[in-house]
């Protein structure tokens, strides 16, 4: 009889742990999506922050982004092959692959700095490239992470067979190894993107923020989530009001990729 | 069961093969005749070394740093009908010219993840071969010698993931024999297959010996012996009888070897 009393005892606390992570989630999406709605106007997408709209701030943030991810996918995938195909098991690899890791949990923050230190103190400005360099080293160790666990992932005979068709190394691994893997790599890309579109920290210091419409990298560059950060702290309601706003459409955005991302997984398995 | 003169096609001689790391060598000193469109059947228990001397045979191995040949593997080059010393090639393109001459199927089937047509397309591709139209006729030609033409030829676009496991292995041989190699080497083709699957290659591999010489690593018997014309058998890295399966099956010179058909051990 003990251990079904046991039993019912951890039953009851592990739903009752899940019921409150859950319930907490749920607030947040709630008050979000109250508050986020209620303030949402045309106008919040059609002014630019200077006029109490988020136009420049969405415009500024995909730009950052997206240049971070032209940057990061071909170095991150590059990356990963090195180390799955090429690197074997030497020393160096190991060392690679565990800092690459490591970086993967770097404080945001401090890689905000370090961009800083290196492409804003010596310019004497703020600036959007600055942004995009701090976001791209954020994704990288995360695409380099999921290319080489993917590749890991595709059986070793499909690489023997085709090198016993005569193929060369690396056309092996380029025309099927990686596109075995495709679907994975993809993921990861999808998601690094998910992540980097939501950060505060490495543009706080990099890009920091402007209140028009700017298309120059080399000057301060607007984005949604500095301006949540600044605009929370503002004491007028209109500003606060713009601040949900704007997080519900940064939470929107982010829920919609990792769907996206899910989604492109499921199919495939 | 083959009476007539053969024709060695591929020599062994005292090969010694040792995987990276491994203190000492898996194959010790094996000496082997590959004969010219035959059949050879290789058997032994589990990590006798088949599929490691198989491996050899088209140096798959160096796929991975650090392993060790020594001793010869001759393959008969039919240009001038001498034989050439493979272990001796040492550049990329030497391998691949070597892979092309001397093909393999694995255990598990390993289509590409394309269609179907370009699965058997790829490797005449990497042969320089861009022409539309002779790329046509060669993928059905190897489509039909492999007999999986009439499943495949109303859907050669689609991908090659969607066929059964046995389908996907006779692409496999239809992809090896689109290259028009000279020998074949099998490593346990059947093994993850169900028995109409297998009975289908079987009967394919049986086909093939008309054009290409075979080399087969198998666990069963029954098909060693329905199958080859010469088996061998090993035993902890040494070859301990070679000769023509009926002999073999029927009257083995060696103790091991009998204690092995025989189902004594392994």
């Amino acid at each position: 009889m003990n251990r079904l009393i046991l039993n019912k005892i951890i039953l009851a606390l592990s739903t009752l742990s899940a019921f409150v992570g859950i319930g907490f989630l749920f607030w947040i999406l709630a008050t979000l999506t109250y508050k986020g709605i209620s303030s949402i106007q045309l106008s919040t997408f059609t002014n630019d922050l200077v006029e109490g709209g988020i136009r420049n701030l969405l415009v500024g943030q995909f730009m950052m982004a997206l240049l971070a991810t032209v940057v990061a996918v071909p170095l991150g995938v590059m990356a990963g092959i090195y180390l799955r195909e090429y690197g074997g098991e030497k020393r160096m690899t190991m060392v690679i692959r565990n800092l690459s890791d490591i970086m993967t949990s770097a404080p945001s923050i401090v890689i905000g700095v370090f961009v800083f230190a290196f492409l804003v103190e010596p310019f004497g400005t703020f600036n959007g490239w600055a942004g995009s360099v701090a976001l791209a080293i954020m994704m990288l160790p995360i695409i380099i992470g999921t290319t080489d666990n993917m590749l890991a992932l595709v059986p070793k005979e499909l690489r023997e067979a085709g090198i016993a068709l005569g193929g060369s190394k690396h056309k092996i691994v380029l025309q099927i190894v990686l596109k075995a893997a495709k679907v994975g790599v993809t993921t990861g890309i999808l998601l690094s993107f998910a992540r980097i579109i939501g950060e505060t920290a490495p543009l706080l210091f990099t890009s920091a923020n402007n209140q028009f419409f700017t298309m120059d990298m080399s000057g301060q560059f607007p984005s949604l989530t500095v301006s949540i950060y600044n605009l929370a702290t503002y004491p007028d309601e209109a500003s606060r009001e713009l601040a949900w706003a704007a997080s519900f459409i940064l939470t929107a955005i982010v829920l919609f990729i990792n769907l996206v991302g899910r989604f492109v997984t499921r199919n495939k398995h | 069961m083959t009476k007539e003169t053969a024709n060695p096609i591929m020599e062994v001689k005292d090969l010694f093969f040792t995987y990276p790391n491994a203190p000492e060598p898996t194959l010790k000193g094996n000496n082997l005749t590959i004969y010219e469109n035959k059949i050879t059947a290789m058997i032994g228990p589990s990590g006798c070394g088949k599929s490691t001397l198989l491996r050899a045979m088209n140096r798959i191995h160096d796929l991975y740093a650090g392993c060790k040949y020594e001793g010869e593997i001759n393959l008969r080059n039919l240009e001038n009908n001498k034989m050439e010393n493979t272990l001796n090639l040492k550049k990329e393109n030497q391998l691949i010219g070597l892979r092309q001459k001397v093909g393999m199927i694995f255990q598990k089937p390993t289509p590409f993840p394309m269609s179907i047509y370009d699965n058997v397309a790829y490797g005449l591709r990497l042969k320089g071969i861009k022409s539309k139209s002779e790329l046509d006729g060669r993928v059905e030609k190897a489509l039909k010698e492999a007999a999986i033409w009439k499943e495949a030829k109303e859907r050669l676009g689609h991908s090659a993931m969607g066929l059964s496991g046995g389908q996907q292995q006779r692409l496999c041989i239809a992809r090896s024999v689109a290259l028009k190699p000279e020998v074949l080497l099998f490593d346990e083709p059947t093994s993850a297959l169900d028995p109409i699957s297998t009975g289908a290659i079987e009967e394919l591999i049986s086909e093939l010996k008309k054009d290409v010489t075979v080399v087969i690593v198998t666990h069963n018997m029954q098909q060693a012996s329905r199958l080859s014309d010469y088996t061998t058998f090993m035993y902890l890295g040494d070859i301990i009888e070679f000769g023509n399966t009926e002999k073999i099956f029927l009257s083995p010179e060696q103790k091991l070897t009998e204690d092995y058909i025989t189902g004594r051990f392994g």
